[in-house]
């Protein structure tokens, strides 16, 4: 009786993308991404709370897709999402504008080569 | 509105000379048009007027839900029974776009529930009247998701990013809301001498509180300035009404129907309607808890939820048991 309940423990706080504290009865949040109609990537449309995965999928068709807005859902505990920090927005977004060769217009092709 | 009179804590705007580096830094950003989002510092009061208002917007999109739900099951055709069903599924949506807004500036949406519940958070006035006949979901439709549509739409430009991209969401379907009210209106003031009374009627109870939307006159907002200035506020109150007016009243005489107002006027100067204020004490009671419907409204919020706790406890349970069983056989 009591491992299980240690083991239950251990994967509530393992699989749940909980960030509520202890006491609260609050199901874990989700963010829901969608794939258009249109071969595009699964774009972030916003979050829910569910119990589960399939429960997050469920309730993520009836919030996010009641108008034909996809063809397939990611459901993605909130929890589980590492997010770069404000503060490093100088240094890790920096366009290094220095490697001008990066960009395709560095380089001088004559017209006579054709398009390219 | 679906919120009004949020309060900011603060007596009109902070100058930039009372501002630290970083709360002018912030409002120059704000100035700028650019989009403040969840983990980004912002100022204190910043984040406790968002959150008050992105609540309120919220609450009112559920509790919202009530009066129409009043006639899902007494709607008059099959047809009128989907979409009024569709429509209301819509309003839980928005409710839970704007919950989940509100819950990335660090509320949890069990406090957010508890400060509805506990009444001490407010939703929109215009909810508390009751939904007397079919004509007054016509109505409802027409005039208040119109009078929503008038704010929600500047409000797609808000500053906080996660609020304008809820309203973006929100606005693409609050169309549908709109018409398929003025819908029904068209078809019950086109109809026999006892449906175009029911919808005079609708028209006539609906039209004060409609206005009461908006919020307080300007001259009597406090808290509009500092709002404005975070751009969480596009337009003030009166700009907001004024602009409903001068839609509303052309689609009233469409219909053939009157605007309870003796004195609505065209104004050449200003080109727009010259209006009577309404009732603002009636407003006043409203907001405070004493409009025909707050105990109704509120009551049945509290016993829905109370009601469902048995299925959310459940469902948890069950993803427990199933995660127990999945980390033994791991």
């Amino acid at each position: 009786m009591n491992a299980t309940s240690d083991n239950e423990k251990k994967a509530v706080s393992d699989e749940q993308a909980t960030e509520a504290k202890e006491s609260s009865n609050e199901w874990p949040l989700w963010e829901i991404f969608i794939r258009g109609q249109h071969g595009l990537s699964h774009r972030h449309m916003g979050s829910l709370h569910a119990p589960d995965a399939q429960m997050a999928i469920n309730n993520a068709r009836d919030v996010y897709t009641r108008r034909n807005e996809g063809v397939s859902i990611w459901a993605v505990p909130s929890s589980q999402i590492a997010a770069s920090s404000p503060s490093d927005k100088g240094p890790l977004y920096e366009p290094s504008n220095s490697k001008v060769y990066r960009h395709p217009t560095f380089f001088d092709i004559p017209d006579d080569v054709g398009h390219m | 509105m679906y919120a009004q009179m949020v309060k900011t804590d603060s007596t009109g705007v902070k100058s930039i000379d009372d501002m630290s580096e970083q709360e002018a830094a912030f409002q120059a950003r704000i100035d700028r048009d650019e989009k403040i989002e969840p983990k980004e510092w912002m100022p204190d009061n910043y984040r406790k007027t968002l959150i008050r208002q992105i609540s309120q917007h919220a609450h009112s999109e559920i509790v919202g839900q009530l009066p129409e739900g009043n006639w899902i099951s007494r709607a008059p055709t099959l047809e009128r029974k989907a979409i009024l069903l569709a429509k209301v599924q819509d309003e839980a949506g928005h409710g839970l776009y704007l919950y989940c807004a509100a819950e990335t500036l660090g509320i949890s949406r069990d406090e957010m529930f508890d400060q509805l519940h506990s009444g001490k958070a407010k939703y929109s006035s215009i909810f508390n009247y009751p939904t007397l006949t079919w004509a007054d979901i016509g109505a409802v439709g027409w005039l208040v998701d119109g009078a929503a549509i008038m704010n929600q739409v500047p409000l797609q430009r808000t500053s906080y990013g996660p609020y304008a991209r809820a309203m973006v969401r929100i606005c693409k379907e609050e169309s549908f809301h709109q018409r398929q009210g003025f819908h029904i209106m068209m078809k019950m003031a086109k109809g026999t001498a006892a449906q175009k009374r029911m919808a005079q009627d609708a028209l006539n109870r609906f039209w004060g509180p409609s206005l009461m939307m908006f919020g307080p006159s300007d001259k009597n907002s406090v808290h509009s300035a500092q709002s404005m200035a975070w751009k969480i506020k596009m337009n003030t109150n009166d700009e907001l009404r004024q602009k409903f007016v001068d839609q509303t009243v052309p689609q009233a005489e469409y219909l053939g129907l009157t605007v309870p107002d003796d004195t609505l006027a065209w104004n050449e100067e200003k080109q727009g309607y010259d209006f009577a204020d309404p009732d603002w004490d009636e407003f006043h009671a409203v907001l405070a808890g004493n409009g025909p419907c707050n105990k109704e409204r509120l009551g049945a919020r509290v016993t829905a939820w109370e009601d469902g706790k048995w299925f959310r406890e459940g469902l948890l349970a069950h993803s427990k048991k199933r995660a127990a069983i999945a980390s033994d056989a791991a």
